[in-house]
């Protein structure tokens, strides 16, 4: 048998009471498998990022997780408006949110730069009107 | 490390082995094994949600008896500040305080006297600190084993400070030997608790080596004698003066009281452990914007007056405690005449007690085999099986400490087969 676990989470949209399941569940199947827990905590802020990211921007999507002996994968996909200027995008504090999401407490521009900051390897790929898939590598 | 002493336990002959426990259980320590419950001690953090839900009266907490008193050539008592909203109608709590000392005791010494100065110790502590923010209150054992166990990323913003009882101890026992001249080993200090979790960290301490508490009664077992004895103060007109806590330790006993303490705005307060878990998830995960300079937990709803020992209907106990704060000064303790040692003197280590495997790989493999597990379950969570969850059936299979048939719904199949089987024969 193949030593890894694939993990699908299907992400709602417009459901902020429910954006956090997927990373929290990934969390605590780290915590299971006794991962150190300085990357867990890099791991599960990165994911959460990504998956408010998707509820916010992209009317959801699915994150696969693919976790090894050596480290975890996570890829989230999603159908939405694509990033217009990735590297806007990535600048710490930049942001598109609309006055109803920041006033619910997202939207500080944080997002894409945590992401990268908290995972050790990341890839974007992005088309207008296509969607965005984000592919994020941590290593234990 | 790996003390995993538990207080909770159970009366096997008067278990029925029935579901409420395991369902009601936050860590899901509990299973029901030929027909009784079994606590893992690893998982368990003395909350007491079993005891409080245990319609059979089942499970129990181990508390010490007060004629251990006898044990001792002097005695001190040393009450927790909810007891004083266990009694009805108490404007004094001197009453409380000469009552216990009529109980047999030598000398009183609150809890809530020695909260002062924790809270003094821990606003210095705290405003010093920043860097640790939120410091987390390490007052309710609960809370620190849930941490210690479960969130390994939040230790370090522990309060390493003492919890009010362990400095009330030291001070009491210290006072009571220069006024007697006795050895420490004659002197028993005896804690009034509400609740379990305080007799298991003064049996195993977590952050400091040694308690200096000797015996934890439970508040619920001295009751009765308690209040004869306050009525019996009262008529003979004989109350002496004895309290030294103000508003500040009195406050100690419910939620929001020792935040109060701290004389800061920037605190959040939960309680009850459901939601104590919740705030620690998400502080785990960063999802607070703007943190707090300290958050207080108490694994009760409540606090301390909801614990699982006392009498007294939390809600109402805290109406109490806030007519007995009513005229009180903010504090009376404001420095201890003598030197103490309120600092945690130990590191606190992660436990993984949750953990799989016992390596990365062999996690993992077990892991994938929880998940196929699960899709063989119908999800139900019945309890059955005597595990909370399907999940934490599937995990105890691959732990190898359940089967696969424990599930009725699996069994049920099996049977369905087997008995087609025969009827094709």
């Amino acid at each position: 048998m193949s030593n890894s676990l694939r993990i699908q989470y299907l992400i709602s949209d417009e459901d902020f009471t429910r954006a956090g399941e997927a990373s929290g569940d990934v969390k605590a199947k780290l915590k299971m498998m006794g991962v150190n827990p300085e990357v867990i905590r890099k791991v599960s802020i990165a994911m959460y990022e990504g998956e408010i990211n998707m509820v916010i921007h992209a009317n959801g999507g699915v994150i696969d997780v693919i976790i090894t002996e050596k480290d975890i994968t996570m890829i989230l996909k999603d159908k939405g408006p694509g990033i217009k200027d990735l590297d806007l995008a990535m600048q710490a504090g930049y942001s598109t949110a609309s006055e109803n999401v920041r006033a619910l407490g997202f939207g500080a521009g944080m997002g894409l730069p945590n992401m990268k900051k908290y995972s050790d390897e990341m890839n974007i790929e992005t088309e207008i009107g296509v969607g965005t898939t984000v592919t994020m590598k941590v290593f234990f | 490390m790996g003390d995993f002493y538990t207080s909770v336990h159970l009366d096997r002959d008067l278990c029925k082995g029935c579901i409420n426990c395991i369902k009601r259980c936050p860590t899901e320590a509990i299973r029901v094994r030929n027909g009784k419950a079994v606590i893992t001690k690893e998982f368990c953090i003395d909350c007491g949600e079993c005891i409080r839900i245990c319609k059979n009266h089942a499970k129990l907490a181990t508390t010490d008896s007060i004629e251990n008193i006898s044990n001792y050539k002097y005695v001190v008592a040393l009450p927790a500040p909810s007891l004083y909203a266990q009694a009805n109608n108490l404007d004094d709590i001197n009453i409380v305080l000469t009552a216990l000392k009529d109980m047999g005791f030598d000398d009183v010494f609150e809890v809530s006297a020695a909260a002062e100065l924790v809270s003094s110790v821990s606003r210095r502590y705290v405003e010093e600190h920043q860097d640790q923010w939120p410091l987390i209150s390490t007052a309710c054992p609960s809370v620190v084993r849930l941490i210690r166990v479960r969130f390994p990323n939040l230790i370090e913003h522990m309060l390493p400070i003492k919890p009010p009882i362990e400095l009330a101890a030291e001070m009491a026992r210290h006072i009571a030997i220069e006024k007697t001249g006795l050895k420490s080993e004659d002197i028993g200090i005896f804690f009034i608790s509400p609740c379990p979790a305080k007799v298991t960290s003064v049996k195993f301490p977590i952050g400091y080596e040694k308690s200096d508490v000797d015996q934890v009664v439970a508040i619920k077992d001295i009751y009765p004698k308690l209040i004869a004895s306050m009525t019996k103060v009262v008529e003979e007109n004989r109350i002496e003066d004895l309290s030294r806590s103000g508003r500040i330790g009195i406050g100690w006993g419910r939620i929001g009281g020792e935040a109060a303490g701290l004389l800061t705005d920037s605190y959040l307060a939960a309680d009850g452990i459901e939601n104590v878990i919740k705030v620690l998830e998400d502080l785990e995960d960063q999802k607070f914007l703007k943190v707090p300079s300290f958050i207080e937990l108490n694994a009760c709803t409540g606090g301390c007056v909801g614990g699982v020992l006392q009498v007294e209907n939390p809600f109402l106990a805290i109406v109490k405690l806030k007519s007995l704060r009513k005229y009180l000064p903010v504090a009376k303790t404001h420095e201890a005449p003598f030197p103490v040692h309120p600092e945690w003197t130990e590191k606190v280590e992660y436990q993984p007690v949750f953990k799989l495997g016992t390596n990365m790989l062999e996690s993992l493999t077990k892991m994938s085999q929880v998940d196929e597990l699960c899709q063989k379950f119908p999800g139900l969570d019945c309890g059955s099986c005597g595990a909370p969850t399907c999940k934490a059936l599937a995990e105890d299979i691959v732990r190898g400490i359940a089967n696969e048939k424990d599930c009725i719904h699996i069994l049920k199949q099996f049977i369905h087969k087997l008995s087609d089987e025969f009827s094709q024969l």
